[in-house]
């Protein structure tokens, strides 16, 4: 029972890390982006690649993992996304799914369609038991990092200059530019900082999920959005518990009545947005 | 009457009248049929897919809403058919009627979702509820075949014409009268009252709640016309291929048919047609050639389409249409 718990919970860390990027980028520039996913993959493959071409520690490619997606976030986001920003919802969701098309057969054109696997180092694989409830190391190791990735990223919003001109910006772009905060910048930034995340909760993911391969973007898609339109697109508080929520209902779910398997999330989305259409979290709900 | 009224009457009259070049569209349909026999099954499909995006371009084109979802009352209507007919219910005309009251139902039902929230919301709204009905049938597996899917024998349409792998031809001009049956209802729609309030509703939601619409009513009518529309094209591809599986809840049918859509430009009800042919054809070829990498050629003229600007685009096919097409207003694709 608490071992599905602590799973899920990872899980749900695993999610919030891969989906903050896109809650933040939904809730400064109100810009949908259903590419995200393929910046996780890329970071995937950078992990999967370096392990398995060169034989790199799992540890040393993390950061490379998150600096590749960041590198080609920003480099996107410069040439391509900002003509987009204002454009209509309709618009941003055709051009994304675009490029989710281009990037899944460009992945498979250079890395073939099976799964790439990442091999754990040894002292990340098997099974603590703690008071009677057992968890994995990596589970355990995933919760860690992936909750040290929030509350770092919480006290940076809360605590520092960029933080505060970020959720400035995200409550009211226009009044926040009209005050001196450079908007434009701030979200090429933030896109990279998003996209890297992306990148690094891909390379996390791809042991929980079997490995990388050319349909993860679209595979995760559904879910990263589900993540964020519960969670409402109120930066990180949000995402948090959007990604949680998730996350345990799914891991649950499917070990107690496997019968419904992805539908419960699903539900719990659609209800979830019959009440509060905003998600839980919703912009400009006074905090 | 004023004389005012009555200009006004004498134009709506003139729009609905029906143009040579509308007329040559469609029996261009019955050409192709009957010189590209060995391309029927290619033909049928883009008939099926044209019907489906049809029902898109109601809610998209006529009233504005954006749905990543329609792929819930195609998928509904294919099922209630294959169920129905895999019982001993096979009898065509029959059954798509049955899909058109089970899309036109579920869309009825689910509507009031779609009343709330911004457009993202309506996106993840109707993506849930497809994902949920395709979770739903891959569960079932009693009722739906699950994976497998779902094959099944149909009678000929009227007891008269075979339909299937034996009647390709048949089928093709089969779904072309359906297409057409429905494309005539769709047009009576968009130039009723109904419709004309809907353009009201799509240009400014406010300002037609101000001048007295029920924005509400007309968005859940329509919707409910649509997924009857919808829940027709699932049931006529059932009965053409005689199969129903669970990929038609994909994500990637609602997607391909917004795809579809929106290369045929949406709004003036020929789009979907137009842009099926396209999307189908420009599938069949590049995958003749690529067959792995089709979909990057889908997504570079997406991002294309989308950057050089969707009303760049459409302004051109507007132009093109002028010729071919005169005088049929077109109102502004939705924002």
């Amino acid at each position: 029972m608490l071992t599905i718990l602590l799973d899920g919970v990872a899980y749900g860390m695993l999610l919030f890390v891969l989906a903050c990027g896109l809650s933040v980028t939904l809730g400064l520039m109100n810009f949908i982006n259903l590419a995200h996913g393929a910046f996780a993959m890329l970071g995937g493959y950078v992990t999967a690649l370096l392990m398995n071409r060169i034989g790199a520690p799992f540890l040393a490619t993390l950061p490379l993992a998150f600096i590749v997606p960041a590198l080609v976030g920003v480099a996107l986001e410069r040439t391509l996304y900002r003509r987009l920003y204002g454009a209509s919802p309709l618009d941003q969701v055709l051009f994304t799914i675009g490029l989710v098309l281009m990037a899944m057969p460009v992945a498979n054109y250079w890395l073939g369609d099976s799964p790439q696997q990442i091999h754990l180092p040894a002292w990340l694989q098997g099974r603590i038991e703690f008071a009677g409830v057992g968890i994995g190391y990596y589970r355990l190791f995933l919760i860690v990092i992936c909750g040290a990735i929030a509350a770092g990223l919480q006290i940076f919003l809360v605590r520092t200059r960029f933080g505060a001109r970020l959720r400035a910006a995200v409550d009211d772009p226009r009044v926040a530019s009209g005050l001196g905060v450079d908007v434009d910048l701030l979200f090429a930034v933030t896109f990279a900082v998003g996209s890297g995340l992306a990148g690094l909760g891909g390379a996390l993911a791809a042991d929980v999920v079997g490995g990388i391969d050319p349909a993860f973007p679209l595979k995760f898609m559904v879910t990263f959005l589900i993540v964020v339109s519960i969670g409402g697109s109120n930066g990180i508080l949000g995402a948090l518990v959007g990604a949680l929520l998730i996350g345990v209902l799914d891991v649950a779910g499917k070990y107690y009545v496997p019968s419904i398997g992805a539908f419960i999330i699903y539900f719990v989305m659609v209800a979830t947005l019959i009440v509060r259409p905003q998600g839980l979290f919703a912009k400009g709900d006074g905090r | 009457m004023s004389a005012h009224a009555r200009r006004i009457g004498a134009h709506l009259t003139r729009r609905a009248r029906w143009r040579w070049s509308e007329i040559a569209f469609w029996l261009a349909i019955v050409a192709l049929i009957v010189l590209f026999p060995s391309r029927d099954a290619l033909i049928n499909e883009i008939l099926v897919s044209g019907l489906f995006a049809l029902s898109l371009d109601l809610i998209l084109g006529l009233a504005g809403v954006v749905s990543l979802g329609q792929a819930a009352f195609y998928g509904s209507g294919a099922y209630a058919t294959a169920i129905l007919a895999s019982q001993g219910y096979n009898d065509p005309t029959f059954l798509l009627l049955v899909g058109g009251i089970v899309g036109g139902v579920l869309a009825l039902v689910t509507a009031p979702l779609l009343l709330r929230g911004s457009d993202l919301t309506r996106l993840m709204v109707t993506m849930g509820v497809a994902l949920m009905l395709g979770e739903l049938a891959n569960r079932n597996a009693w009722l739906t075949g699950g994976a497998d899917g779902l094959e099944f024998e149909m009678r000929p349409v009227l007891g008269l014409f075979p339909i299937g792998f034996t009647g390709q031809r048949n089928a093709a001009i089969y779904s072309l009268v359906v297409l057409f049956l429905l494309f005539v209802l769709a047009r009576r729609v968009k130039q009723s009252p109904f419709g004309l309030s809907l353009s009201a509703v799509r240009e400014n939601r406010l300002r037609a709640g101000a001048l007295g619409i029920a924005t509400h009513r007309r968005l859940i009518g329509v919707y409910a016309l649509s997924g009857a529309f919808a829940g027709v094209a699932g049931a006529l591809l059932a009965e053409t291929t005689q199969i129903a599986s669970l990929d038609l809840f994909d994500f990637h049918r609602s997607a391909d048919v917004l795809l579809m859509l929106i290369i045929g430009g949406a709004g003036y009800l020929y789009g979907g047609v137009i842009g099926a042919a396209l999307f189908i054809v420009l599938r069949d070829v590049i995958s003749a050639a690529t067959p792995q990498y089709w979909e990057f050629w889908i997504g570079l003229l997406l991002v294309v389409l989308v950057l050089s600007g969707r009303d760049r685009l459409s302004s051109l096919v507007e132009r093109t249409r002028r010729m071919i097409l005169p005088n049929t207003a077109r109102p502004e694709v939705p924002k």
